[in-house]
């Protein structure tokens, strides 16, 4: 089949360019003609869609040194379009067969047929109405089945085909052979109403099946409308417009008040209040200024901004969560291969089972014994159901999914979604993540020259309190001197000399070391430790001088994402470097009551593994950098949302909206998918393992129940319906 | 007990037998991807079905949809993470890098169709 396609190039300069592209896109099999416009910089290519896909023109293009554009929305686009376009004909043929099969049931039903008219009565006109039925709104059966039956496999539509046809071929005899059933005692009665009806209820079960599965995806729709389409680039001076895939890193782009921000990058100029929700589910605008990170697809609320580009295409946050999202949608959850595992011997058992219940109906059922047996055996074929066990898990999988990423949840795979929900211990790393992860200077005890010989002696260093301290120093005003001598003594604190003077600023073990005495100071470095301050002691040349106690605030959303683990009874832990009494401290402000302290950083994943030890699942949450072993170790690693990198390897989740609170949605939203899934799975196979034998006739010789086709046909059409259903219910659940 | 009962009988067994043999004992014909791409085609399940691929090396798999039936609109290869919607008559690129060897099943998005990569 022939198509014609435009992709935009990139990296072009001039005639020969065109020439190189044309002649490496030609080569591609299937490829017809291949034109490039250098004034437009786009490519046309006609080629065959059997033989040819964009990817592999996109990849002669990029072997012959360029880039082809290749829109990522199309792929969506053509299938909403072929989805639209099959839901269409789906309707069509539902209502055809429906009331072609209502004016059979109205000539031949014991009881309607005294109210038809006469010709609806007549076998060959129901004989015209139900051959159109089965060879147009019916064929779609076929069409599906013989591929499938040449390929020696079998699917619902087999079912459907067999059971259909035999009640068709019945009636079609017993339409132009009346006779010889008459001499074998049977009153020839046509079933055309079965095979219509039956046609119609099934399509139009699937009519509803295919229009809820256009829901389950809906999430990743959303986050592709996201997108900008154009930016506007400062280039040489001049401000222009460009498509968004035009972007380079680097270029400078002004958003102006109310413009979405097109791709990830830096603020150079400007300041203003931007919406990230959309992108990170963070419901309150951040106020960012220059320097701060801003996330392509977000609102610049305020003020006009001009940032620099840092990531582009599908380096960018939105292409990358729309990555993920897809790709958790894509894997397969554990407690899925058990219905995988039944569906793939499941028709053809219906088909044994069909053929059985035929033969027992024939040689032990009442007369007239063929009759029965057929309208058993097709009410058997007819009523299976394996639809509703093949979408019993991946419908909840893509509805829980894409509501995690609409708040931000950022789930890597079904089996990450599957495990949140048994999590019973949390352990939160301190720094950076349930602390903002800045420290700063919250008390000096001592003269003025404690800070100022404490700044000029860290200026050196490269620890993490150094900065609060010259941060400190700096709004003070307060002038570095001259250190000679600088040396940083690990897990210490560090020395050096001042006017020839020796200092030493550091931690108590220090002080020990050195042979200060830190009575005057025990009572108030003990009080400072215990309100969550990282103490340390200055000293030189011969006593202490005086302390500087650094700490670091408790996110807002600390308490309350801890308050909202304990509420489900989930155990928190807190694991951190710092001292005990700090560590403690901090700890019973955000309500943790079991803490790990002066825990080295390549000993978490060790503490982690205790804690699994004691029969518990663990969901370790941290920054996915620095405590990346510990995240891997953990029965689940949860990340919090760094900078503009979702990716985080060690991570099964990745909370991008930076809020503790979610840590519990997670869990929560793990659990209600889990619900669901069981819930469908449970429906799913109750309904083929308690309805298949009704059907077989188990009930007949207690209760007289046997099970017309037409309602089989009904029955399974609202049991894959009602899977799909179950699993939209998801999207109104609250986490 | 008549003879037509018997016959009914008979017939049915063998009938039992056909379909177990016929889809159930279906021997899985392995193809082994020369170069770096196969071409798969979707039509009443996956032809070839059971493909054999290197380890390490990225391997394009070429999926063709003939078949217009819903059930086979999308594949799923879940232990790669992929779930790809296939455009009737229109062929659908995949590229895969396994690191490591095994047998990975591949199926349609309601998990009826079923194939395999094996991974050597």
């Amino acid at each position: 089949m022939m198509e014609t396609k435009t992709y935009p190039i990139k990296g072009m300069h001039c005639a020969s360019c065109v020439r190189l592209i044309e002649r490496a896109v030609g080569k591609v099999p299937g490829v017809n003609t291949a034109n490039v416009n250098l004034a437009t910089e786009k490519l046309t290519v006609a080629f065959d869609k059997n033989e040819c896909s964009s990817d592999q023109i996109a990849s002669a293009v990029e072997g012959a040194g360029y880039k082809a554009i290749i829109n990522e929305n199309i792929e969506e686009d053509k299938q909403q379009e072929e989805k639209l376009k099959e839901l269409q004909s789906l309707k069509i043929k539902v209502v055809a067969s429906l009331f072609l099969g209502s004016l059979i049931v109205w000539g031949s039903f014991p009881f309607l047929m005294q109210f038809s008219p006469y010709p609806l009565q007549i076998f060959w006109i129901q004989l015209i109405l139900g051959s159109i039925v089965q060879f147009w709104p019916g064929l779609t059966f076929y069409h599906a089945a013989i591929p499938a039956f040449k390929n020696r496999t079998a699917n619902m539509d087999t079912l459907v085909a067999i059971g259909t046809t035999a009640a068709y071929l019945y009636s079609l005899a017993v339409t132009i052979f009346p006779y010889i059933f008459e001499s074998l005692g049977i009153e020839p009665e046509p079933y055309f109403d079965v095979a219509a009806i039956v046609i119609g209820l099934i399509l139009l079960g699937r009519y509803f099946e295919a229009k809820a599965k256009l829901g389950t995806s809906e999430a990743i729709k959303k986050l592709l409308g996201l997108a900008p389409k154009t930016a506007r680039v400062i280039r040489e001076g001049k401000e222009i417009d460009v498509a968004i895939s035009e972007v380079i890193v680097g270029d400078l782009i002004r958003v102006r008040p109310g413009e979405k921000i097109p791709v990830d990058g830096e603020i150079v100029e400007g300041e203003s209040s931007i919406d990230e929700s959309m992108v990170t589910g963070e419901s309150i605008p951040v106020d960012k200024k220059q320097g701060d990170i801003v996330i392509g697809a977000t609102i610049n609320k305020a003020g006009s901004l001009i940032f620099k580009a840092g990531k582009v295409g599908s380096d960018t946050m939105l292409a990358q969560i729309i990555k993920l999202v897809q790709e958790a949608q894509g894997s397969k959850a554990p407690i899925q291969r058990i219905a995988d595992l039944i569906s793939a011997y499941f028709v053809p058992i219906v088909i044994m089972l069909a053929i059985a219940t035929f033969a027992v109906w024939y040689v032990f059922g009442p007369a007239p014994a063929f009759l029965f047996s057929l309208l058993n055996s097709i009410a058997v074929l007819i009523i299976a159901c394996p639809c509703a066990m093949g979408l019993a898990t991946p419908t909840a999988i893509m509805v829980g999914t894409g509501k995690g990423a609409e708040r931000g949840i950022l789930i890597k795979d079904a089996e990450s979604l599957e495990i949140a929900h048994k999590v019973n211990t949390v352990i939160f790393d301190k720094t950076g993540t349930l602390t903002i992860g800045k420290p700063q200077v919250t008390e000096i005890f001592g003269d003025k020259k404690v800070l100022e010989l404490a700044a000029s002696l860290e200026k050196g260093s490269e620890h993490s309190l150094a900065s609060a301290i010259l941060e400190k120093a700096d709004a003070e005003g307060i002038r570095n001197l001259e250190v000679t001598g600088f040396k940083a003594i690990a897990g210490f604190g560090i020395e050096g000399k001042v006017n020839g003077e020796k200092y030493i600023f550091g931690n108590t073990k220090l002080m020990e070391k050195e042979g200060f005495n830190l009575a005057d100071f025990e009572q108030k470095i003990e009080e400072l430790e215990n309100q969550g301050n990282t103490v340390m002691i200055l000293a030189g040349p011969n006593k202490a001088l005086g302390l500087v106690a650094v700490a670091d605030t408790l996110k807002p959303s600390a308490k309350d994402g801890v308050q909202s683990l304990l509420a489900k009874k989930i155990e928190v832990v807190m694991i951190t470097g710092d001292n005990k009494r700090a560590a403690e401290a901090i700890a019973k402000e955000a309500g943790i009551l079991r803490v790990l302290s002066e825990i080295l950083p390549q000993d978490k994943e060790a503490e982690v593994r205790k804690i699994q030890s004691e029969d518990k699942i663990v969901a370790m949450v941290g920054d996915g950098i620095n405590d990346a072993p510990a995240l891997a170790s953990a029965d689940i690693g949860i990340a919090m949302g760094t900078g503009t990198d979702v990716a985080i390897e060690a991570a099964g989740i990745t909370l991008v909206n930076k809020d503790l609170r979610s840590v519990a949605s997670a869990i929560e939203l793990s659990k209600k998918t889990m619900r669901t899934i069981k819930m469908n799975l449970f429906w799913a196979f109750g309904y083929n393992v308690i309805l298949i034998p009704v059907a077989m006739g188990v009930l007949y010789p207690f209760l007289g129940i046997l099970l017309n086709p037409i309602f089989a046909s009904a029955a399974m059409a609202l049991s894959s319906i009602s899977v799909v259903s179950n699993s939209l219910l998801l999207k109104k659940v609250k986490i | 007990m008549t003879a037509d009962k018997i016959l009914v009988l008979l017939f049915s067994g063998l009938g039992i037998v056909f379909t177990y043999w016929f889809f159930l004992m279906r021997k899985e014909e392995e193809v082994r991807v020369v170069g770096n791409s196969i071409d798969i085609t979707v039509e009443g399940g996956y032809k070839p079905d059971v493909i054999s691929i290197p380890e390490g090396k990225t391997t394009k798999i070429n999926f063709l949809r003939k078949d217009p039936s819903s059930c086979l609109e999308e594949v799923v290869i879940g232990d790669f993470k992929i779930r790809k919607f296939l455009p009737l008559n229109e062929k659908v690129s995949i590229e895969i890098t396994p690191k490591k060897k095994g047998e990975f099943s591949f199926s349609c998005g309601m998990g009826m169709f079923h194939g395999k990569l094996i991974v050597k």
